[in-house]
């Protein structure tokens, strides 16, 4: 592989899946407020 | 009579793993790594981001928003909006039941596949056995003249597990599906990517992936292509996550897990890019050939170059199994979303309950889908209606629905607000901004595009007369269905409570953190009566 090709495919591997990490744990840090309805039994 | 309580997304895990499993499809393994192959290479993956932030996740937080404001499919949720926009409700429901019948047959070729793969039964000619040993298709296309039996019997079997699935509704039927199948589809791509990785010539197609073409940010057709990939693999459009996100609680987050959903499908989109082209790479070498002459994408990818790879590595029996297994899930739990859309609508609109609503709604699409898919000619329908109902039903009818809410309704900062009440990202300017003028624009430019080239010259080289039934006629015919479904009259007893745009069934204001305040509201199961939250807005009655 070229040394161009290594650094892009590294470069989407680090935006991408580095962007999918950090939307986690944001989401993490922000956990659901349950409703008062929330019992969500299947009808 | 008494109202049933909307059903629920069991965990918010289970929510977005389902949202995911919509959104990863058969286009993230057959569609993506050619489309950035063709486009630039490496240097794809910048329009590709800048098409993911301006307009793929900006249009996923509007569906999630709208879904869970209004908690409704999308033609009652559209309708709460104002009572026109329905039509785009329904016009997308006729575009899901058409994309049902057709999906499911690439389901029921892979799962063949997983058992053709023992053996490499394609022989050495899988292109042949493709199309005439196992599809039996026409030579000419044109209409139905017989049935093929190889294809039919799995087609029957995916439809018995995919009513099976939505027979038991949401949390007990999707959620748990997708619980089980997106985890396993993860583990099982891993290990082929791993696989391919360790093939010879495997880095020959990396390289012909990832290097990087500059020059191709100047053409207007790569910039179109990394906005239609991003638009067609994140699901939207459909009205999926719009009825996805009726399932959720009044106080989930909704940008936060837009955000994980759309970099978790770009992130098996890379993974799928590695795999797939590593494997080309180890074929090309094979060959002796460079990889620009095994490139291909689509079914030729899937049904002919697999097969001709596993046929010629050890072991590669096993390597047939994780792939066609691997293309079975991802299908799988996409199809499962996409009837669940028409499913829903029905539901809506007509109070009907879950399992009759599945037998007779997702018994209909089947009989359908077996009628002309199982058929001689399937696969050339299957070709002309794909690539007529994706650019002029999904693309446009997102394309009038972006373009209704922000500048018709002017709807936009009050679905802001909505969101930003209770999301783990905060909403800006920006957001009115990509969705107002970059997402409409985006999608205006593939249209134009798209509808250049269809006059230049007949799509897939088929005749008028076959476009004409096959390709047009399927979209517009879909229009033309969302249109009359629309116009039938809702009893009173149907009908919703309308609100102006942004008002009505809105969350508590309280917004994060303010667990017990502005939920007083009666909406629990049996009820029927509409509830009424502290703020004052009503709140929508549970069905």
């Amino acid at each position: 592989m070229s040394a161009a090709a290594v650094t892009m495919m590294c470069i989407a591997i680090v935006i991408v899946w580095g962007g999918l990490v950090a939307a986690i744990l944001r989401l993490r840090k922000h956990p659901d407020v349950p409703d008062d309805d929330a019992s969500g039994e299947p009808v | 009579m008494p109202q049933k309580a909307r059903e629920r997304w069991g965990s918010r895990t289970g929510f977005l793993l389902a949202a995911i499993g919509s959104a990863i499809g058969l286009g993230n393994i057959w569609r993506f790594p050619a489309e950035a192959y063709k486009n630039g290479g490496g240097a794809f993956l910048l329009p590709y981001l800048i098409a993911l932030l301006t307009a793929g996740l900006p249009l996923l937080i509007l569906e999630y928003t709208v879904g869970r404001k209004y908690r409704r499919s999308p033609p009652a949720a559209f309708r709460q909006l104002a009572k026109p926009v329905q039509v785009i409700g329904w016009w997308q429901v006729a575009i899901c039941f058409v994309i049902a019948t057709y999906y499911s047959v690439i389901l029921a070729w892979a799962v063949r596949y997983v058992g053709f793969s023992v053996g490499e039964q394609w022989g050495d000619n899988p292109e042949e056995f493709l199309f005439g040993d196992f599809l039996q298709a026409a030579e000419t296309p044109g209409d139905v003249s017989g049935y093929v039996a190889g294809v039919f019997w799995p087609l029957l079997a995916v439809w018995l597990v995919v009513l099976v699935v939505l027979a038991f509704g949401v949390r007990r039927g999707i959620e748990r599906a997708n619980m089980l199948f997106i985890p396993l589809l993860v583990i099982f791509f891993a290990v082929l990517v791993i696989r391919a990785l360790t093939l010879d010539g495997a880095a020959g197609g990396l390289d012909a992936l990832f290097s990087p073409d500059w020059s191709a940010l100047g053409e207007g057709s790569v910039w179109v292509a990394a906005y239609g990939q991003i638009f067609f693999s994140l699901s939207i459009g459909f009205g999926i996550m719009v009825t996805y996100a009726s399932y959720l609680g009044r106080r989930a987050d909704l940008s936060g897990s837009a955000l994980v959903a759309g970099f978790a499908n770009s992130s098996f989109e890379i993974l799928a890019g590695i795999g797939v082209f590593a494997t080309l790479g180890f074929m090309a070498q094979a060959e002796g050939v460079p990889v620009d002459e095994v490139a291909t994408e689509g079914l030729g990818l899937a049904f002919v170059a697999f097969p001709t790879v596993i046929s010629s590595m050890p072991t590669g029996w096993l390597f047939g199994l994780l792939f066609f297994v691997s293309l079975a899930i991802a299908g799988f739990t996409s199809l499962v979303s996409i009837v669940q859309v028409v499913v829903a609508s029905v539901q809506d609109r007509t109070g009907m309950s879950r399992v009759p609503a599945v037998l007779s709604v997702g018994g209909l699409i089947a009989v359908v889908s077996l009628l002309l898919f199982s058929s001689d000619n399937g696969v050339w329908f299957l070709d002309a209606s794909d690539h007529f109902i994706n650019q002029y039903g999904i693309a446009l009818a997102a394309l009038v629905f972006v373009v209704v809410v922000a500048w018709w309704l002017r709807a936009l900062p009050q679905l802001q607000e909505h969101a930003n009440a209770t999301s783990a990202v905060r909403l800006g300017k920006w957001w009115l901004f990509f969705l107002g003028l970059v997402t409409p624009l985006g999608l205006g430019w593939m249209m134009v595009d798209s509808l250049r080239s269809e006059f230049d010259e007949n799509y897939g080289g088929f005749t008028d007369d076959f476009l004409l039934k096959y390709g047009w006629g399927v979209a517009i015919g879909a229009l033309v269905v969302g249109i009359l479904l629309s116009l039938i009259p809702w009893r009173h007893t149907d009908e919703l409570p309308l609100s102006e745009p942004g008002r009505g069934s809105g969350p508590p204001t309280g917004g994060p953190g303010t667990s017990g305040t502005g939920t007083s509201g009666t909406g629990t199961a049996g009820t029927g009566t509409a509830g009424t939250t502290k703020n004052g807005t009503t709140r929508e009655r549970g069905r």
